[in-house]
């Protein structure tokens, strides 16, 4: 009965290609993961144990709509010490559940029915779900991996429409580990001008960029009034399961999102608000040992592959690597699907982010050294089968 | 590049050459040479292996004595910590700021074992003013790591 009552915009919704290829892992024994989208490191102690003291404290109650205002403080003294960019913590800072809520809560507040939204892919599994939820139309930019899956001013140019009215990019990207540099992102900033586009930059991995400091979109002359920039510290300090994000915008759209955020959500979790606050105030060599390691791991995994004879850029960002496995001959899932049964290692198919991610699979590198060379390994011998056939 | 090498096999000195060259982004005969020359320079002073001897059929009893002597004209501590360094069943001396001069760490098999050097060869030696003897009555954390840490990987084993 109840099911001809429900939502259709809901219903007609893909399942996430995540979620598929999750319900096959779980039931393989003892397979080794490079699936995992989060840290392998636990949240540092200090922030822990901040967490543990706020609640031995009692400070179990609501915070403010827009998070704690001393964490929005801290937030924007981060954001201007690392990336010298300059928000107001009473006006253009919202502290969110986890980057996702933020990107949820930035097309909502930006999308009319029938808005064209720009999304750069492969991307994050959320964007088109949610673009479409908010009523947008989406319009899929397919990054190339010619151009190490940067977007360009041509494809951006290209894919206009006089509807269009958002551009969604992450980078460094998950799943590509695709970074933009300063030149990169100059590069776009003139198209997106001309054509009064709004950018949703969701900036989740920008500490974990490998040898150069990332940089804003919205630190060029004429973009922060049009950029909203989804950031968090799931990644950075390997908090994922503590769920804080933020956002930061204009005031008219942080405060438009902070409505619906109060609706919707009344205020982010307070234990993990005061987690966070020591994290961004005192864990920069925290985030450093981390970035450290994971750019040690990058280099041996892009070998890795390389080595099997895949192609193999190499990422600038993030903790993913995305080789082509065109040269096996099998389509993502395929790849996936059989590595998986043959030698028992999990990787996720580059049309999870995409339809153009076919032809790539995701590794994730947030594990072990010791770990990692067994799954290369086993990946190796697969390849090497495969490619014989 | 040395810091860097001497921080990944720290924690592991295990790790193979080809592997901290990928790592490091270096090529193997550089890395190789690096290492030669740290151990020569009595930078790398040896490679030890962490042990939880708790988990093995050995006894073992590791004790903290706090040492007062009195420094030596023109030598100051240093020939006085020698002479306690020099004794096998001493695994580390460390000279301390504060109420007392040497952290002398002992092992032995026994705690009578312990107590006896203490009382017949340390404290006794000239220049000893006096000896506090401190068992270790567990170890929960050594050299950085957590010795029961049955650590799993808790993490789900795909997501976004």
């Amino acid at each position: 009965m109840m099911k001809n009552k429900l939502s259709e915009r809901a219903s007609i919704i893909p399942p996430s290609g995540i979620r598929k290829f999750f319900d096959i892992v779980t039931e393989m024994k003892d397979a080794i993961s490079l699936g995992v989208g989060e840290p392998d490191f636990d949240t540092p102690w200090r922030i822990r144990e901040e967490g543990i003291y706020s609640l031995e404290k009692g400070k179990t109650f609501y915070t403010s709509n827009s998070g704690l205002l001393e964490l929005r403080e801290a937030i924007c003294d981060y954001q201007r010490r690392r990336f010298s960019l300059d928000y107001d913590y009473k006006t253009e800072c919202l502290v969110t559940v986890g980057g996702s809520e933020g990107i949820d809560l930035a097309l909502r507040a930006l999308i009319n029915p029938g808005d064209d939204v720009l999304i750069a892919e492969p991307c994050f599994v959320s964007y088109q779900p949610c673009a479409y939820l908010a009523g947008a139309n989406v319009i899929s930019i397919p990054l190339k991996a010619e151009n190490e899956f940067r977007i360009t001013a041509k494809e951006i140019e290209a894919a206009i429409t006089p509807k269009s009215k958002v551009l969604m990019i992450s980078f460094p990207t998950n799943p590509t580990g695709a970074v933009m540099k300063e030149e990169h992102l100059k590069a776009i900033v003139e198209v997106i001008i001309k054509h009064d586009l709004i950018v949703i930059s969701d900036e989740i991995y920008a500490e974990l960029s490998y040898g150069f400091e990332h940089v804003s979109i919205a630190s060029f002359p004429g973009m922060r009034e049009r950029t909203i920039i989804i950031n968090g510290f799931s990644k950075a300090y390997a908090m994922t399961g503590w769920r804080m994000g933020y956002v930061l915008g204009p005031e008219e759209a942080v405060g438009l999102m902070t409505k619906i955020h109060q609706y919707a959500i009344m205020s982010a979790p307070t234990t993990s608000q005061y987690a966070a606050l020591e994290a961004a105030k005192n864990c920069d060599d925290d985030v450093e040992m981390m970035r450290r390691a994971y750019n040690q791991r990058r280099r041996l995994m892009v070998e890795g592959f390389r080595k099997m004879g895949l192609d193999c850029f190499e990422p600038e960002g993030a903790f993913y690597v995305f080789p082509s496995i065109q040269k096996t001959g099998l389509t993502s899932e395929e790849f996936a699907t059989q590595l998986l049964f043959d030698q028992k290692v999990a990787v996720v198919p580059g049309t999870a982010f995409g339809e153009c991610g076919e032809g790539f699979i995701r590794c994730s590198y947030a594990y072990s050294v010791e770990e990692l060379k067994i799954a290369l390994e086993r990946i190796g011998l697969f390849v090497e089968k495969m490619i014989k056939k | 590049m040395r810091e860097d090498i001497l921080q990944i096999i720290q924690n592991n000195s295990k790790i193979e050459v080809k592997d901290l060259a990928l790592m490091l982004n270096d090529n193997e005969d550089n890395i190789a040479d690096e290492i030669t020359k740290m151990e020569k320079e009595k930078i790398i002073c040896g490679y030890h292996t962490l042990i939880n001897w708790d988990r093995t059929n050995n006894e073992k009893v590791t004790a903290l004595i706090e040492v007062r002597v009195t420094p030596q004209r023109g030598e100051g501590f240093d020939r006085i910590a020698e002479r306690i360094y020099r004794f096998k069943e001493v695994t580390a001396v460390y000279l301390m700021s504060g109420g007392f001069d040497l952290t002398v760490i002992i092992e032995g098999s026994t705690m009578k074992e312990v107590a006896l050097f203490v009382g017949q060869t340390l404290a006794p030696l000239e220049s000893v003013l006096s000896t506090g003897t401190h068992f270790v009555l567990k170890k929960y954390k050594d050299y950085g790591i957590i010795l029961d840490d049955e650590k799993k990987d808790e993490r789900m084993v795909v997501t976004p």
